[in-house]
């Protein structure tokens, strides 16, 4: 059932809840027997529903409910979109097709990253950009000169990512034919009088999806594919286990992998995209777009960071680690780790020095101290650099997905 | 009895240099003109039952250093941080600051949801600029025309400092310095009450506008103190700014150090150039071998000393050193809480600091009055109500207001301030109250005004300027208080300074303070064990 | 069709140096004019029958001495109708004060001598302080980073001349830089006349009042221009103010540069990220390696190359650089003489009779409002020679401060008023003004952008303010005259050091660009 539109509350009353509930939040509340919750981005989300392992564990063998509302959407329209979007970031969005998402960077002067995130291109002059951090005076600035309107619209959009092996099957049970969408395509359906849309997306590395619809109707969707998972094995999943998750994939999460240009107070934390090894998006035949001409002499001059996957020998997480070379010189930090349930290997993402990156000597060393019963064990283990991302199944891109 | 070092003034900064000298061994006097110590920095009794911060009534930059150095949280010291804060906009609006990041943007977000998403930006780059300053507190300037080694290490140390930082954040820095607050929040925000509230902190105690170029430093000058860490934040001393100087005092006296007070100098001693201790007003003389005066530049050396015992440029600079009163201060007793129109019920916004200056415009206008010798007629207030948070000051239910206006010239169209002059001054504030409060009036049980003519009077304040002397440039590092005799020496030997009037200047920081200490003791070749390195900022 | 080496946008007085400069060093050069004849704001116009207006500007005060020398602007008829120009601080009693010789070193009317006194060590001192700053005019200012092109040498000569001066003069050097003027001059005089002029000085052009820190620069600034081999001088050039830009495009003519008048651009050419030309209004289209532009810097990113070409961060630097005009012009087509109380005609007049009026005349246009009584400075052109108006007739020329500017301020009611304001005080102190007029033209900050593309109306293409001074002029990255894109330079006002008839700018940056781009 829709939930009746409630009465706008009294903007100013904010002080009563710093923190926002999301469209979902009668039901993930309900689902939180841990009470566990997180702060993320103003919103109340949940960090852990119930047991870790079992979330992670459905992220790769059943279907799992993520809850993506804080997620910052901001949406593009007008006749210069796409050539706005192509001064603001790296990727070419010419070539991005109406019902397509890509993945995508944007850059400051200095081709220091600003953000990352996923632009969906709606229809022809309407796009919607989806990323962790606000951004709307940089959005704004940058469209100074093109004819576009820029719109925050975060609250505006009730979105869910449901993820796994079996997300095909539920979502097919559910009513919804997604059986030739491919990945980074976008199908909508009619709704109860409104419209879900669904992208072939994730941020598991697994078969996903990603559905995206209006506030009222987040509880109705929400239920729908419980009821249809239920056979599935269905459950919600909690930040912990995505980010486990998405360690496997690769994927990166801004102000936890890398910090933004715009919030980094010590002007060494920065990273540009080669730094972040994510210059593969660059198209440097595109035109200008921002940071290009220092992108350009970076290119030329060289680059002083990499960002790498890490196999690390022993089985000790290594969260926040320093990687030193030769067990003497310092040259990098992990911002990722976790024992890997799903390829049983201990992984890390890390900013390491070049050319350190490419060291295959095997002298890269990591130090972590463990905490066990109140006293640190120090460790030096060993570390290989390895091809991110570590968990690469085949039914993530196959279309048709698979009725695991 | 001859003293080690004789202190003018039981003021934060006095107390603070007295406080470092006595645990260096010394044998301290600190000789105070009023029956009570604290100068700026004081609780009163004022109304029965009623503790006043009557002077300065907020604390962030006084130096976590100097607290832990001196144990002053074992003296009693307590400083308490606050929320809230708005700014009453025409209409019965308001805009809110919160602590919490997310409330915060969405209060902005009331006014303009481009500059909610603005101010992380904006709070970035003050916090980058705090973070390049910070580390001059306590840090004597080095002399750019001495080619002593010490002078010239301090030189390269700031060179440094200033190569530390990117090409780009160079050019930033010293347009930041040199611009006007007007301009730089242009660069960051749209709505007029957000550029208004932000700045508030540019122009306190200060005589200019915040359309004025080096503005934006003054906002600096208050944004880089901190309330346990958190950069920026504001706090209470439990019990009034009094406390302060309170527990100062008991840790001078339980390192051996002596106050007397109600015991004002009538003048320095000087015999061969050298500074040997002061007569009071009651005709005693106290001994020191070394003089350290807390009192304003002006003060000491115009009031205080004999004129031909100082080099002819010395005394013009001094004369010329620009301590203009530009502010004042109602201190109010009040029967109940006050009742904002415009906020909410159960809003936390009285626990912090309020304003009814919504526009740049009006602020420049403030000061357009003062720069004709009148105070405002519209003026800037900073009002805070310490009572929200601190159960000490007031019986229970009642409460203590302390207003401070801006602009308030030191003289009135060049004639000394009347009690009439005064009378309508309190009165344009109260009913600028009123008038977002109604009601408000009928629950004034006494009040206090203060402008720069009882400032100077009582504190000894030079034309009630707060900071002791003009934040610009002129006056600022090795230019403070004139250029050449910034590292807390005078013309005198064995006469120092240690005021605001010094480096790195006002507001209740006590860097002048410890920086003065610190210069004697090195004067002396006396290491200065129980004076802890200035705490890196990471 | 002939191809160029370099296109110059904008035939000012800047663009023109740059031209004859480049032409020099062996590269052919074309100068592309909005306008009618090269000049730009230097440029004179009839503005009633008969009668002919100097122009935005009326005195010539900073011309570069190596565009002076040369371009040889003497030779090509560049003389001026008198150099050394006396300055009179107008009274309204007719007790006036004059100012003789470079930056005031003889004072005549009725001054005390102990105000004498006090006036010439503050003038040693503010020379003194001007030395230091001259030679900057002359350079390209520097990046503060290491190993990137500075003049090394040169800089550390500079700084060595600034200790140099003396322990205490250095000091004071470091106090005073980022000074106000209202300080300066009541720590040191007391003669209101001899304060409101030199606040008037201090501030004339700026958007700043006296009391503003940061305003003393602009007077150092002054007094370390030169004109006709002059320090701290004022010349009046002879045939009127276009007479400058006429010999500077005489000269640069002669060089074999190309001047092409009536030619708007409409756009610069990119391809491959780079500058490649321009297209004119018309819609032709302009090739060569080197565009160099003399016009606003706002004008030329925004709207001639466009942010699209342009970093968002670098964009919003443009849009903030502050360039308010705060500056009107009134120009009187009179059937008399005036008579300013006796005043010498020929000298400049400056109607500023303390510094607080100054600071009041300010007070208002921070509001966008025009004040009750301007300040200004008068120059009666045809006192000095003939060619100006009908024989004993007169053309009086009037930079009135402060003005509103922006374009909601533009209305007729603003104006109307402050044009009767000025007429006021203009009456007041030369009674019987007003039954001279006929005919007038009074240009506020919007109608002086209309006209001559000055944006906001500010004469420097954007304040000269300390925070748009040299390397953060006119914003941080651009400061060496090198464009953010390739092939693209910057020559003019809004560039280091500045505008005000001179050329430095333009001759900087041709410097520069025959330094690094090879022909």
């Amino acid at each position: 059932m829709r939930a009746k539109t409630a009465m706008k509350p009294d903007p100013r009353l904010h002080f009563q809840a710093p923190l926002l509930e999301t469209p979902f939040h009668p039901r993930t509340s309900a689902a939180n027997r841990l009470n566990a919750w997180v702060p993320w981005g103003g919103y109340s989300t949940v960090l852990e529903f119930e047991d870790l392992a079992m979330e992670h564990s459905a992220i790769r063998n059943a279907a799992t409910v993520y809850d993506l509302c804080p997620m910052v959407k901001y949406r593009v329209r007008g006749r210069e979109a796409a050539a706005y979007l192509n001064r603001l970031t790296v990727r070419n969005v010419a070539k991005l097709q109406v019902g397509s998402v890509h993945y995508t960077i944007w850059c400051d002067d200095a081709g220091k990253i600003v953000d990352d995130g996923t632009l969906f291109r709606l229809a022809d002059d309407d796009y919607r950009i989806c990323c962790q951090e606000r951004h709307l005076p940089w959005l704004l600035d940058s469209a100074h000169g093109f004819d576009v309107t820029i719109e925050e619209v975060t609250e505006e959009i009730a979105a869910l990512s449901l993820q796994g092996p079996c997300s095909y099957a539920v979502l097919k049970a559910a009513g919804f034919d997604v059986e030739t969408l491919k990945p980074f395509r976008i199908a909508t359906f009619p709704v109860d009088g409104g419209e879900l849309m669904i992208s072939r997306t994730g941020f598991t590395g697994d078969l996903g999806y990603e559905l995206w619809t209006s506030p009222d109707r987040a509880l109705a969707l929400w239920d729908r594919l419980f009821e249809a998972g239920a056979l599935y094995g269905i459950r919600p999943i909690g930040s912990a286990a995505l980010d486990m998750a998405r360690t496997e994939a690769g994927f990166i999460i801004t102000n936890l992998d890398f910090i933004p240009a715009h919030q980094a107070v010590r002007e060494d934390r920065v990273r540009s995209p080669f730094d972040m090894s994510l210059d593969w998006m660059i198209d440097w035949e595109k035109g200008h777009f921002n940071g290009r001409r220092a992108l350009l002499a970076e290119r030329e001059k060289g680059s002083e960071w990499a960002f790498v996957g890490l196999d690390i020998e022993g089985n000790v997480s290594a969260e926040h680690a320093i990687i030193y070379h030769d067990k003497k010189h310092e040259v990098g930090q992990i911002t990722a780790a976790c024992w890997s349930p799903t390829v049983k290997r201990n992984i890390a993402l890390a900013h390491v020095k070049r050319p350190y990156h490419a060291e295959k000597s095997g002298n890269l060393w990591v130090e972590i101290y463990a905490m066990r019963e109140l006293q640190y064990v120090k460790l030096m283990l060993k570390a290989r650099i390895c091809e991110r991302p570590f968990f690469k199944p085949a039914r993530r891109t196959a279309t048709p997905p698979g009725l695991f | 009895m001859i003293y080690d070092a004789v202190i003018i003034g039981a003021g934060h900064n006095g107390l603070v240099t007295a406080a470092y000298l006595a645990r260096a061994g010394l044998k301290v006097m600190v000789v105070e003109k009023n029956d009570w110590v604290g100068g700026a920095a004081v609780s009163r009794e004022l109304y029965p039952g009623f503790t006043y911060s009557n002077c300065s009534y907020v604390s962030s930059l006084f130096r976590p250093e100097i607290m832990r150095d001196l144990e002053l949280p074992k003296h009693g010291l307590q400083i308490l941080p606050y929320e809230g804060g708005a700014v009453f906009t025409e209409g019965d609006g308001y805009l809110g600051m919160h602590r919490n990041h997310d409330a915060n943007r969405r209060e902005i977000a009331r006014h303009s949801p481009r500059d909610a998403e603005a101010y992380d930006r904006y709070a970035r780059d003050v916090l980058r600029h705090c973070r390049f300053i910070r580390p001059m507190l306590l840090r004597t300037a080095a002399d750019p025309a001495s080619f002593r080694p010490r002078d010239m290490a301090e030189l390269a140390w700031l060179g440094k400092q200033m190569f530390g930082l990117s090409e780009m954040a160079m050019y930033d820095m010293i347009r930041f310095w040199t611009m006007s607050i007007a301009d730089f929040l242009d660069e960051y925000f749209e709505n007029g009450v957000v550029k208004a509230y932000q700045a508030v902190a540019s122009i306190i105690g200060t005589a200019l506008g915040p359309m004025s170029p080096g503005t934006a430093y003054v906002l600096l000058h208050h944004a880089m103190g901190d309330v346990d860490g958190n950069v920026g934040a504001w706090g209470f001393a439990r019990g009034g700014m009094g406390s302060i100087t309170k527990a100062l005092t008991a840790s001078l006296t339980a390192a051996g150090g002596e106050v007397r007070t109600g015991s004002g100098v009538a003048k320095i001693l000087v015999r061969n150039g050298r500074a040997t201790g002061v007569v009071l007003e009651n005709g005693d003389e106290v001994h020191g071998k070394r003089v350290v005066s807390n009192m304003d530049v002006k003060r000491t050396f115009l009031k205080h000393v004999d004129e031909a015992e100082l080099p002819g440029t010395f005394l013009k600079r001094v004369r010329n050193f620009k301590i203009r009163g530009s502010s004042g201060k109602l201190n109010i007793a009040l029967d109940r809480a006050p009742k904002f129109t415009a906020l909410p019920e159960g809003s936390p916004y009285m626990k912090g600091d309020m304003h009814f200056t919504d526009s740049i415009e009006k602020m420049e206008r403030a000061y357009d009055d003062w720069k004709a010798g009148h105070f405002s007629r519209d003026p800037f207030q900073d009002m805070m109500i310490p009572t929200m948070i601190d159960p000490t000051m007031t019986p229970p239910g009642k409460h203590f207001m302390s207003c401070f206006i801006q602009y308030a010239p030191p003289k009135i169209e060049g004639n000394d301030w009347t009690d009439q002059d005064r009378d309508a001054f309190a009165e344009t504030v109260l009913n600028q109250i009123e008038a977002h409060a109604p009601g408000f009036k009928s629950s004034v049980l006494h009040y206090e005004v203060r402008t720069p003519r009882e400032l100077e009077k009582e504190v000894g304040l030079t034309e009630g300027n707060i900071f002791q002397g003009e934040l610009t440039f002129d006056q600022l590092l090795f230019n403070r208080p004139v250029p050449g005799y910034a590292q807390y020496r005078s013309p005198i030997r064995d006469l120092w300074i240690c005021g605001s009037s010094t480096h790195p200047g006002g507001g209740v920081m006590g860097a002048p303070g410890r920086n003065a200490a610190s210069e004697i003791l090195r004067d002396m070749a006396k290491p200065s064990k129980d004076m802890s390195d200035a705490y890196a900022v990471l | 069709m002939p191809s160029f080496d370099a296109i110059i946008i904008g035939g000012g007085t800047n663009g023109l140096a740059c031209a004859a400069r480049l032409q020099k060093s062996g590269r052919k050069v074309l100068v592309l004019e909005s306008g009618s004849a090269p000049g730009g704001g230097a440029l004179g116009a009839d503005f009633a029958p008969g009668y002919r207006a100097p122009g935005l500007a009326h005195l010539v005060h900073m011309l570069d001495a190596r565009v002076e020398t040369d371009m040889d602007l003497a030779r090509h008829g560049l003389s001026w109708a008198a150099t050394d120009l006396p300055s009179t601080a107008l009274s309204a009693t007719g007790d006036h004060l004059v100012m003789e010789g470079a930056a005031g070193e003889r004072l005549t009317g009725s001054v005390s001598a102990e105000e004498r006194r006090a006036w010439a060590a503050l003038r040693t001192e503010l020379m003194a302080f001007a030395d230091v700053l001259a030679p900057f005019k002359e350079l390209t200012p520097p990046r503060l980073a290491k190993g990137v092109g500075n003049d090394v040498w040169q800089l550390g000569k500079l700084g060595l001349k600034t200790r140099m001066m003396g322990k205490d003069r250095f000091r004071e050097f470091l106090r005073m830089l980022l000074i106000n003027v209202h300080d300066v001059l009541n720590d040191e005089l007391t003669d209101p006349r001899l304060k409101g002029l030199l606040a008037h000085d201090a501030v004339l052009g700026t958007w700043l009042g006296p009391r503003s820190p940061n305003s003393l620069i602009h007077l150092l600034n002054r007094f370390a221009g030169q004109v006709a081999g002059k320090r701290a001088s004022l010349a009046v050039p002879a045939g009127g103010m276009g007479a400058v830009a006429a010999a500077m495009a005489a000269s640069a003519t002669a060089s074999g540069v190309t001047i092409r008048t009536g030619a708007a651009v409409a756009a610069l050419i990119v391809e491959g990220d780079r500058t490649v030309g321009v297209t004119l209004a018309s819609g032709e289209d302009l090739r060569a390696a080197t565009i160099i532009s003399a016009i606003s810097p706002k004008t030329t990113f925004l709207k001639l190359l466009g942010p699209r070409h342009l970093d968002t961060g670098f964009v919003n630097r443009i849009r903030h650089m502050k360039s308010r005009g705060g500056a009107a012009k009134l120009n009187l087509a009179l059937k008399g003489r005036p008579d300013f109380r006796g005043a010498d005609l020929r000298s400049r007049l400056v109607i500023a009779p303390d510094e607080h009026a100054v600071e009041l005349a300010f007070n208002a246009v921070k509001y966008g409002e025009a004040p009750d009584r301007p300040v200004m400075e008068i120059l009666v052109p045809s006192a000095f020679e003939g060619g100006h108006a009908p024989d004993g007739h007169h053309v009086l020329s009037a930079i009135v401060q402060f003005a509103p500017c922006g374009q909601a301020v533009g209305t007729d009611a603003i104006r109307e008023r402050y044009r009767n304001q000025t007429l006021a005080v203009l009456e007041q102190h030369a009674p019987g003004l007003a039954d001279l007029i006929v005919g007038e033209e009074l240009m506020l900050p919007a109608d002086i952008e209309a006209r001559h593309g000055m944006v906001g109306g500010n004469w420097h293409h954007g304040e000269l303010s300390v925070e748009q001074m040299l390397f953060l002029r006119p914003v941080p990255g651009i400061a060496q005259y090198q464009g953010p894109i390739a092939g693209l330079w910057l020559a003019g006002a809004g560039c280091h050091p500045g505008g005000g008839i001179s050329g430095a700018a333009g001759w900087n940056a041709a410097e520069r660009i025959v330094r690094e781009v090879r022909s």
